[in-house]
């Protein structure tokens, strides 16, 4: 897995984001290079919620912050709106980033202790003038009703008085104040329990039909995205693996990493057996990744083919793309 | 067949400036040599403080009442330099986060060895080799090389399974994991619950594994306890407690679970509303107020922890598919 290619993209007039060939590179030494990602391409149409799922270390945290341009990525082009976000510069790119938000994995820290929760949401919107201060001060009600908190209650606490769930009420009403295009949503549930996780997914559900929203899922969990996402992308060491919708993904799996990924999530029902699909150890080094199908060292599918050759992106099925040698037959 | 942990009655409060907030009442649990409970229920319903209380870890704090059981002996109320005695050989902890349970300044060989040379009385050279034979068997690469290495040199896969080599290197008989994999990626937790299940069967230890998720306990333990606002409010062998749950919160719990059928684009179930305030004492049943199926008697009268049979315990007044 683990391939290049474009067979992905949809060359529609609707794409709220077109991002190509992205790379990222650490330099954390002289001689040594962290290829973080490594020539990602993808594209968001208007209205989709795009699911980016890989273990720690696949790049997934990395790319969604290369398409915000934090920190610029070392090459390839981030289209968002009909602007190349990687040739802007301080102010032009600075008016791009009300339309661009995010949220964080870690609630909590996410949001700054000092201020309180009105504090917190007039931020954005005094310092892009929204409105008068009477309008900032309904504005925020407005937030907090959306997102289900009682504003008299919750106004003037500050965020240690707030359990997990609740302060990722507030971030969300925070990259909802000024009114988005898109929301990049980095692991939103992970770090939540069961019972709020799907109150959370639920509520990014309502407010991405109630504000029109586009949205980026970044999660390492195939269950958590399968109810909220439009299209699957699958990434594994700074590549992409198979992307299609959520049903095929899960459905007709073609790659042999996304089936170890299907296979590890924990099954609520002590009848039935895991699938026994579990790949063992842990990604290699991105510093010095696999020759070929990075894949390849923890694949059961793996032949010399896959030492020699980097498999491109290829379609399937309609609308069904993955990057493999060997791919799982359905 | 002998307990190896029987808890009776157990009850730990805090005390804080807004007022005694009880965490866990009454809850009376058992477990035999080699076998395996789930303690599970949201933030705040006492598991950990459950599990804290029978390892001697509760903070001064608290208070306690009730008794502890542990292999025939009274251990509620021994002095603290004899429930240290315990630890390594009877009973160790797994806990929940990988990234801070480990000492930032010392060499995994150096945290590996130190409880191989104070309880099992090993000479450093002995100590070292049953490290690195501990790590092998905890699956990591290049145990020799692992020696050397500090906490932020590693993964926190790879921190998780110095967590368990550490508990499990002087052979307890109890293990506690506190949510081991909830800070994990789902490939690495599969592969922890699997490492956990493989020690546990060589060496017939007893677990406790402390969860949110139903999802992780079903395939590895014998029996489960529900807690919910500090009381155990479902109680039962787990291939039983999923085939027939009697609890609506257990219900509620397994149904907001994410799962791969879930068909896209569907709302899941949730569990709206939170855990009552721990300093306050709710008159009826606690989850009243989150309940589908709640009724007046709910409200007035606590249900008292009643027994369908087969060990199966539940506290509600209108359990799912009735009284029996």
């Amino acid at each position: 897995m683990a391939g290049s290619g474009k067979a992905h993209l949809r060359p529609t007039d609707d794409r709220v984001l077109v991002v190509e060939d992205l790379t990222v590179e650490f330099r954390i030494s002289r001689d040594k290079i962290v290829k973080a990602v490594s020539g990602v391409s993808l594209d968001l149409v208007r209205g989709e919620t795009l699911a980016i799922v890989g273990e720690s270390g696949c790049g997934k945290s990395t790319l969604g912050k290369a398409v915000l341009q934090i920190p610029k990525p070392t090459s390839g082009s981030v289209n968002f709106l009909g602007k190349e976000l990687t040739e802007l510069k301080g102010d032009t790119l600075r008016d791009m980033r009300p339309a661009m938000q995010m949220i964080f994995q870690d609630p909590i820290s996410s949001l700054d202790p000092r201020l309180t929760v009105s504090e917190t949401l007039a931020e954005p919107l005094r310092v892009w003038n929204k409105g008068t201060e009477t309008e900032i001060q309904a504005k925020i009600d407005d937030l907090l009703v959306n997102v289900n908190l009682d504003p008299s209650v919750v106004r003037d606490r500050r965020s240690y008085e707030f359990s997990g769930g609740q302060c990722q009420r507030i971030s969300i009403a925070r990259a909802l104040a000024l009114e988005p295009t898109m929301i990049i949503c980095d692991e939103p549930v992970s770090a939540l329990d069961v019972s709020v996780q799907a109150q959370i997914l639920n509520l990014l559900q309502d407010m991405k039909d109630r504000y029109g929203l586009t949205l980026i899922f970044i999660s390492h969990d195939l269950a958590v995205v399968k109810a909220v996402s439009t299209r699957v992308m699958v990434m594994y060491l700074g590549k992409v693996c198979e992307v299609a919708d959520p049903d095929s993904v899960y459905q007709r799996t073609r790659h042999h990493y996304t089936k170890a990924l299907v296979g590890s999530v924990p099954i609520p029902d002590p009848t039935r057996k895991p699938t026994g699909n579990l790949i063992q150890g842990e990604p290699p080094s991105p510093m010095n990744p696999p020759s070929g199908c990075r894949f390849r060292t923890r694949c059961a599918a793996a032949s010399e083919q896959c030492a020699a050759e980097e498999p491109q992106l290829r379609e399937v099925a309609p609308g069904h793309f993955v990057a493999c040698h060997h791919p799982i037959e359905v | 067949m002998t307990n190896l942990l029987e808890i009776e009655d157990l009850s730990v409060g805090f005390r804080t400036p807004r007022g005694n907030l009880q965490a866990v009442r009454n809850a009376t649990l058992t477990l035999a040599p080699g076998e395996s409970i789930g303690i599970v229920g949201e933030s705040g319903s006492g598991k950990t403080v459950l599990s804290r209380a029978v390892m001697g870890l509760l903070p001064s704090t608290a208070t306690r009442t009730g008794s502890i059981v542990y292999q025939g002996r009274e251990i509620s109320d021994l002095p603290r330099d004899e429930v240290r005695d315990l630890w390594g050989t009877g009973m160790a902890m797994i806990f929940q986060d990988p990234m801070t349970a480990l000492n930032p300044t010392r060499r995994i060989g150096s945290q590996l060895s130190e409880s191989l040379v104070v309880r099992l009385k090993m000479d450093k050279g002995a100590a070292r080799q049953k490290s690195v034979e501990l790590l092998r068997r905890v699956r990591i690469p290049d145990p020799e090389g692992m020696l050397r290495k500090f906490p932020y040199q590693l993964s926190g896969g790879m921190r998780q399974r110095i967590m368990i080599a550490i508990a499990v290197s002087c052979g307890p008989e109890l293990l506690f994991a506190d949510e081991p994999t909830t800070a994990l990626d789902v490939t690495v937790q599969a592969q922890v619950l699997e490492l956990l299940d493989e020690l546990r069967a060589e060496n017939n230890t007893a677990m406790v594994l402390v969860t949110h998720d139903l999802g992780v306990v079903a395939g590895h333990t014998d029996k489960i306890a529900v807690m919910y606002a500090g009381d155990v409010v479902e109680y039962a062998p787990t291939k039983r407690l999923y085939a027939s749950m009697k609890m609506p919160y257990t219900e509620a719990l397994l149904n907001s679970i994410p799962r791969l059928e879930t068909p896209t684009g569907s709302r899941l179930p949730v569990i709206e509303g939170r855990l009552p305030d721990p300093t306050k004492e709710v008159a009826g049943c606690a989850f009243a107020d989150r309940c589908p199926y709640v009724s007046e008697k709910c409200r007035a009268e606590k249900p008292p922890l009643m027994d369908a049979g087969d060990g199966h315990l539940y506290r509600c007044w209108f359990p799912i598919g009735g009284v029996n």
